[in-house]
């Protein structure tokens, strides 16, 4: 059998080719001899990481990769169903747009950590005041906050505010448009991290996790 | 308007001509909210004069925020106090009522009707002295706001037959729009068309999809037309659009514009690409800088427009950056 690298490198081309039904073969081929979890460690995760990293030189478009996520996250829930104990449940994670209607990158964040195992709780284009409010009473550990309105931004800061005001520890990573146009605009507005594509996104809420305990 | 002409005609004018693509700037200017701003076309008309004359750029832009086309349709904008209206929930939730979709008729707008009137106050004022920039969507990037980003990408790629039904349609709406801005006025239309980008759709996608929808509108806008991809790449594609029948692009800071105005020889004029969001930051000697690197690498021989990457500057660009860049042009950019 291949090595795991040129595996997931057939799988990554089934995606890029949006072929549902190759991809499925594929996996259903790997549940022969892997667990879920190898398959998504040695197998989806490294496809979309590197997918994710092509968006970002450009290599390739969005909507491969939107299509890319897709496909995975209809395997992955047949494979390990979104209430499965065996999903990673720690670091909590919540993800949001504060505010922002643009909700396709949160759908992509929100489905690329979903098929790499996470549970992940959504709040959808809420406003911080209220996000707060819900932050009280559901423990949460990193926020991702996806964001594609230069103008919406400066919510991160308010965020930052508010949670300080009330007493809650947690990391916010942010991503977006914004961000990735100007690089330091993360800093100025109270995140901890900023992510331009999926390729950093595991490693840096590992990161951060890490810096927390 | 003879330094943009010149440069369209892929020839040096006295300088680099440059546009200040200002829209929510007018309502600071007028004093009032972003939502009172665009309830008055008297209001957008004069307010882009006195930037025009403030900023000395060459061109007036009638624009007001893309959720218009959306409000057309039946759809809701989202106003902020501090940047552009957003598009509302999307006008269409399920594929049947693709089936049973209508254009709007321009004359049954109110909020197209005001762009006109503000589009023929400024003809009034600015006559042939400066060029009028109108705005359409492409036909291809509006279903973003119709049915939502990620459902767009599904039709594009699961549902051709809805694709193709939901471009006729707007299609028609956009010739109209169009049209209706060269008659009120307008010298020239912006055609944005953000899902042409290789950023958005690969080329292959495109070819089969978008690039045929920009043809047939080309050819149907009574008028000069430009492509704009709002920040997108375009290099794969600049071959392509080229063949549209567009005369230029607004290309993004994300590719190198040396390259882009080589790839873009005589076929096509270059816009951009100054970075819009860094631009809220910029001190005079970082704005000085980003205009003289611009024009040293794409304004030989003309074809060239200094502007920003975006087709839009957001609204936390201070007016002193503004003035920085104004000043700037006038220093590094003027022909031998």
């Amino acid at each position: 059998m291949e090595n795991y690298e040129a595996r997931a490198q057939t799988f990554e081309e089934a995606l890029l080719s949006v072929d549902r039904l190759e991809a499925q073969n594929l996996i259903s081929k790997e549940l022969k001899t892997c667990t879920p979890f190898e398959i998504i460690e040695k197998i989806i995760a490294p496809a979309l990481e590197n997918l994710g990293t092509k968006w970002e030189m450009g290599e390739i478009a969005l909507s491969q990769e939107y299509m890319a996520g897709k496909i995975s996250e209809e395997l992955m829930i047949k494979i390990l169903p979104e209430n499965s104990l065996s999903r990673i449940t720690s670091p909590r994670l919540g993800i949001t747009t504060l505010g922002d209607y643009h909700l396709l990158g949160k759908r992509m964040v929100a489905s690329f950590l979903r098929t790499a195992g996470f549970t992940l709780l959504d709040f959808g284009p809420i406003e911080p005041e209220k996000l707060v409010e819900r932050l009280k009473e559901e423990k949460i550990d990193i926020l991702l906050v996806s964001i594609l309105m230069l103008n919406l931004t400066s919510k991160v800061r308010k965020l930052r505010t508010l949670l300080e005001e009330e007493g809650l520890e947690m990391k916010i990573i942010v991503g977006g448009a914004p961000f990735k146009f100007d690089p330091l605009l993360y800093k100025n507005v109270g995140a901890d991290a900023m992510v331009p594509d999926t390729s950093e996104l595991i490693s840096t809420i590992n990161r951060l996790a890490g810096k927390k305990t | 308007m003879d330094r943009v002409l010149s440069t369209l005609s892929f020839e040096e004018p006295d300088r680099v001509p440059f546009f200040l693509l200002l829209t929510t700037h007018g309502a600071k200017e007028t004093g009032v909210s972003v939502k009172e701003y665009y309830s008055r076309p008297e209001y957008v008309a004069e307010a882009q004069l006195k930037m025009q004359k403030r900023y000395g750029h060459d061109c007036l832009y009638s624009f007001y925020y893309a959720a218009l086309e959306l409000e057309a349709w039946g759809g809701e904008a989202i106003f902020y106090e501090d940047g552009p209206a957003n598009a509302g929930r999307p006008i269409i939730g399920n594929l049947e009522e693709i089936d049973a979709l209508e254009a709007p008729q321009v004359s049954d707008s109110p909020e197209l009707l005001k762009v006109l009137k503000t589009t023929e106050r400024l003809k009034e004022k600015a006559g042939e002295e400066i060029p009028i920039i109108g705005v359409v969507m492409s036909p291809f990037s509006l279903p973003v706001m119709q049915l939502g980003f990620a459902p767009y990408l599904d039709l594009i790629y699961e549902e051709p037959t809805h694709l193709k039904k939901l471009r006729g349609v707007n299609e028609s709406f956009c010739v109209e729009w169009a049209n209706a801005q060269l008659e009120a006025g307008a010298t020239a239309i912006c055609y944005f068309d953000p899902l042409a980008s290789n950023t958005i759709i690969p080329r292959e996608v495109y070819l089969k999809t978008g690039f045929g929808v920009s043809k047939h509108i080309h050819s149907r806008i009574k008028g000069p037309c430009v492509t704009h991809l709002a920040s997108g790449r375009c290099l794969p594609v600049l071959a392509d659009l080229a063949k549209t029948g567009t005369l230029g692009v607004g290309v993004s800071i994300l590719e190198d514009l040396g390259e882009i105005k080589e790839a873009c020889g005589k076929q096509l004029a270059v816009l951009g690409n100054l970075n819009a969001i860094e631009m809220c930051r910029w001190t005079p000697a970082e704005a000085e800088a980003s205009v003289r690197e611009a024009i040293d690498k794409a304004a030989a021989g003309g074809g060239y427009i200094l502007s920003d990457n975006h087709g839009e500057i957001p609204w936390q660009v201070p007016e002193r950056v503004l003035m920085d860049i104004a000043k700037a042009v006038r220093k590094w950019g003027t022909y031998p």
